[in-house]
């Protein structure tokens, strides 16, 4: 279970995080949505172990243990992952190179064995094969000069192949075309476990409608300001933000 | 040897000791070696008061001048060629040069290629070969202290002729190799590519860690018309050494010309290139990659001369520097009048992984034609942090984030210069880079 425990964070003396709280537990899937610059990503960023934030106070905890002092492999190691808003592109790295580096990075530091070639090459195709995502992608230097639609399909494919505990996907909808939406969903749900969280960032009713959630938060100026089941989702998409945003100021 | 007396230097002395000592048993013209000799009396070794040298000290960093290097047996040859295991693999006609001589019987000298005719430099120099006219193509050479000392010290080196329309498959492997005491080698090695001839000329230097050798070699090149040339160096000389290095190239019309200069090894590392557009419509690529780390320090001098109308060059240059080393490229394209629509791209990039490096970027051009495009940048900078946290974050451990993002940056110097059908060259080049970065840690 993933909980954030009253999380302050600033960056340059600006506040972003606010004294944040929320849990998800083993097996549900949290959509958390709120207006632009409400300090989502920040918050992804953090759990996945972004330097340059102050954290002033609280905690991260993975299964009760605080990983905010883990740099970003460390927490991969754990099984957090996080599907970038903006994945990038690294010019001169073949994707499979990466993927294979990445897998077998993790697998080393859990104690397991590295793959084989054959059996890496089989794991990768499965899940591109999947995510219908051409194997021609596969042996071009990562994300680089992929469409928009095409790097958010490859941020899934690394999730289908690390099998990650922690799932964040930040505006993985985003971009996405309605086609490709539903593969990505069918992706995501086909990881749906009882042991594995996911984290949902989204502007959109439509990708909740694909991946179900469990629970609806609301964030507004670095705070979780409401929480509730799928149906927050559709009141949300109804009436907008104002409410939240006026209840901040007053 | 009156004038010993006015050299500063231990270096400077000692050079003149040896040289006195050495004429005599030099093989080849003495005069053209007092020559030779008296660029370096008049000026000593350069310091940093001179432009050309500003950011390589030589007079501060040779401290002594070593002696220089005694022919081995063939016993000790073989033995010193045995051990020298790193670039053993490479599939190609194997040359090998141990302590500035020739080592026949650790050669291929007997199965050349066909359309390959190769004389030993000593052989060339002293029976007067009619192809050492060809040497000194490019005379400003002549002019640089380095290249001077080798042509007042060249002890041995291949003169290799390649003769018209032949394409020579295999490539031509010179494997330059010091053993024993600190001591200093002078090879000189000519190639000589025949119109419509095509050829690969692979250079690898190693010499064992701490051992002070100084290594001063010049390779010269001669590319005829409608010539392909690809050179590849690979400096892995010993931590210890001080390695001068010249290349020339002279190319005719309608050549493509490649060279890299891959550098791992020595504690100070001068490679010079002078490179000559003579004839039209000719390509010529000067790449490196260069590593450095502790107090190491190398430099990249390029002189390139376009002379001829519609020729391309492309200079690409890749530094990572480590602990308090020192990279130094320094780039001069001129164009003359006479060679309009040149087209010269030169790029030089730096990465400092530590708060130590330091990287002295000094590209120039010099225009005289008024229809040409040249373009050239510099930049130095850290590791993209972004892209660090992107490949940490899928549990990469920082040193191998660090190490995908540096071969990537320094790769894409091999990767332009070995086309993509010939895979066992790049993993041959790719080699030392890797090696270079997993010892990083
Ligand atoms: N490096 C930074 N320097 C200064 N301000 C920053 C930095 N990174 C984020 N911020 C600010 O923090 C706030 C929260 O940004 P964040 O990207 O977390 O918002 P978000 O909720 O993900 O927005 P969106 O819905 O547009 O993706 C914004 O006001 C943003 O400008
Ligand atoms: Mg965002």
């Amino acid at each position: 279970m993933l909980e954030i425990k009253n999380l302050v964070v600033e960056i340059e003396g600006k506040r972003i995080l606010d004294g944040l709280n929320l849990s998800v537990n083993n097996g549900e899937v949290a959509a958390i949505m709120g207006p632009n610059g409400s300090g989502k990503s920040t918050l992804s960023y953090i759990v996945a172990g972004k330097e340059d934030y102050d954290i002033l106070d609280g905690e991260v905890l993975l299964d009760g243990e605080n990983i905010l002092e883990m740099d970003p492999a460390e927490r991969a190691v754990k099984g957090v992952f996080l599907a970038f808003q903006y994945p990038l592109e690294i010019p001169g790295v073949a994707t499979m190179t990466f993927l294979k580096a990445a897998l077998n990075a993790q697998r080393k530091a859990r104690g397991e064995t590295e793959l084989t070639t054959p059996d890496f090459i089989k794991r990768v195709n499965a899940a591109a094969d999947k995510l219908e995502i051409p194997r021609e992608m596969l042996r071009r230097a990562l994300n680089v000069g992929f469409s928009g639609g095409e790097k958010k399909r490859m941020e899934i494919l690394q999730m289908a192949l690390f099998q990650p505990r922690f799932c964040i996907l930040d505006e993985t909808d985003s971009g996405l075309d309605i086609d490709a939406l539903r593969v990505v969903a069918d992706g995501v749900n086909a990881l749906r476990s009882p042991d594995r969280t996911f984290l949902v960032i989204t502007h959109y009713q439509r990708l909740l409608e694909h991946i179900v959630p469990d629970t609806v938060h609301v964030m507004a100026n670095g705070k979780v300001v409401k929480s509730g089941g799928k149906e927050l989702a559709v009141e949300l998409e109804a009436n907008g933000y104002a409410d939240y945003k006026a209840q901040e100021a007053a | 040897m009156a004038d010993v007396q006015k050299f500063k230097t231990a270096a400077e002395t000692g050079l003149a000791e040896r040289f006195s000592q050495a004429r005599a048993s030099l093989p080849g013209d003495a005069a053209a070696r007092a020559t030779a000799f008296a660029r370096f009396t008049d000026s000593g070794l350069p310091h940093r008061r001179v432009e050309e040298w500003k950011y390589t000290d030589l007079r501060a960093a040779m401290r002594e001048a070593a002696p220089l290097a005694g022919k081995l047996d063939d016993k000790a040859a073989a033995a010193a060629i045995a051990g020298a295991t790193r670039f053993a693999e490479i599939d190609a006609v194997r040359i090998a040069i141990v302590n500035g001589h020739v080592a026949a019987s650790a050669s291929d000298l007997g199965a050349l290629p066909a359309g390959v005719e190769i004389t030993t430099l000593s052989q060339a120099l002293a029976e007067g070969h009619p192809l050492l006219a060809s040497l000194g193509a490019i005379p400003e050479a002549a002019d640089n202290v380095a290249y001077a000392l080798n042509a007042a010290f060249m002890t041995d080196g291949v003169v290799i002729r390649v003769a018209a329309g032949a394409k020579v498959e295999k490539p031509l492997h010179l494997r330059f190799v010091i053993d024993g005491e600190a001591s200093a080698t002078a090879t000189r090695t000519l190639a000589l590519v025949e119109e419509g001839a095509s050829v690969t000329l692979i250079e690898s230097h190693e010499c064992a860690d701490g051992v002070a050798h100084q290594p001063n070699d010049v390779l010269e090149i001669v590319a005829r018309d409608d010539t392909k040339v690809e050179h590849l160096r690979i400096d892995a000389h010993g931590d210890a050494a001080l390695a001068l290095s010249t290349l020339t190239a002279y190319l005719g019309a309608r050549v493509a010309f490649d060279t890299l200069n891959l550098v791992t090894g020595p504690a100070l590392m001068r490679h010079q290139v002078y490179m000559t557009f003579a004839g039209d419509h000719t390509t010529g690529a000067v790449r490196g990659a260069t590593m450095v780390t502790g107090r190491q320090h190398a430099d990249t001098t390029l002189y390139v001369n376009h002379v001829a109308p519609h020729c391309e060059s492309r200079e690409l240059f890749k530094t990572v520097i480590d602990g308090d080393a020192t990279g130094v490229f320094q780039g001069k394209i001129a164009v003359a009048r006479t060679a309009q629509k040149t087209d010269g791209k030169m790029m030089s990039s730096a990465v400092l992984l530590s708060e130590g490096g330091t990287m002295n970027n000094k590209p120039e051009l010099e225009i005289f034609a008024d229809d040409v495009l040249c373009a050239h940048g510099a930049t130095c900078g850290q590791l993209d942090d972004d892209l660090l946290f992107y490949l940490m974050a899928r549990g990469i451990p920082r040193p191998e984030a660090e190490a995908l993002l540096l071969e990537s940056f320094l790769g894409e110097t091999v990767e332009e210069a070995v086309g993509e059908e010939n895979e066992t060259m790049r993993e041959t080049l790719m080699a030392p880079i890797r090696a270079w970065l997993s010892a990083r840690g």
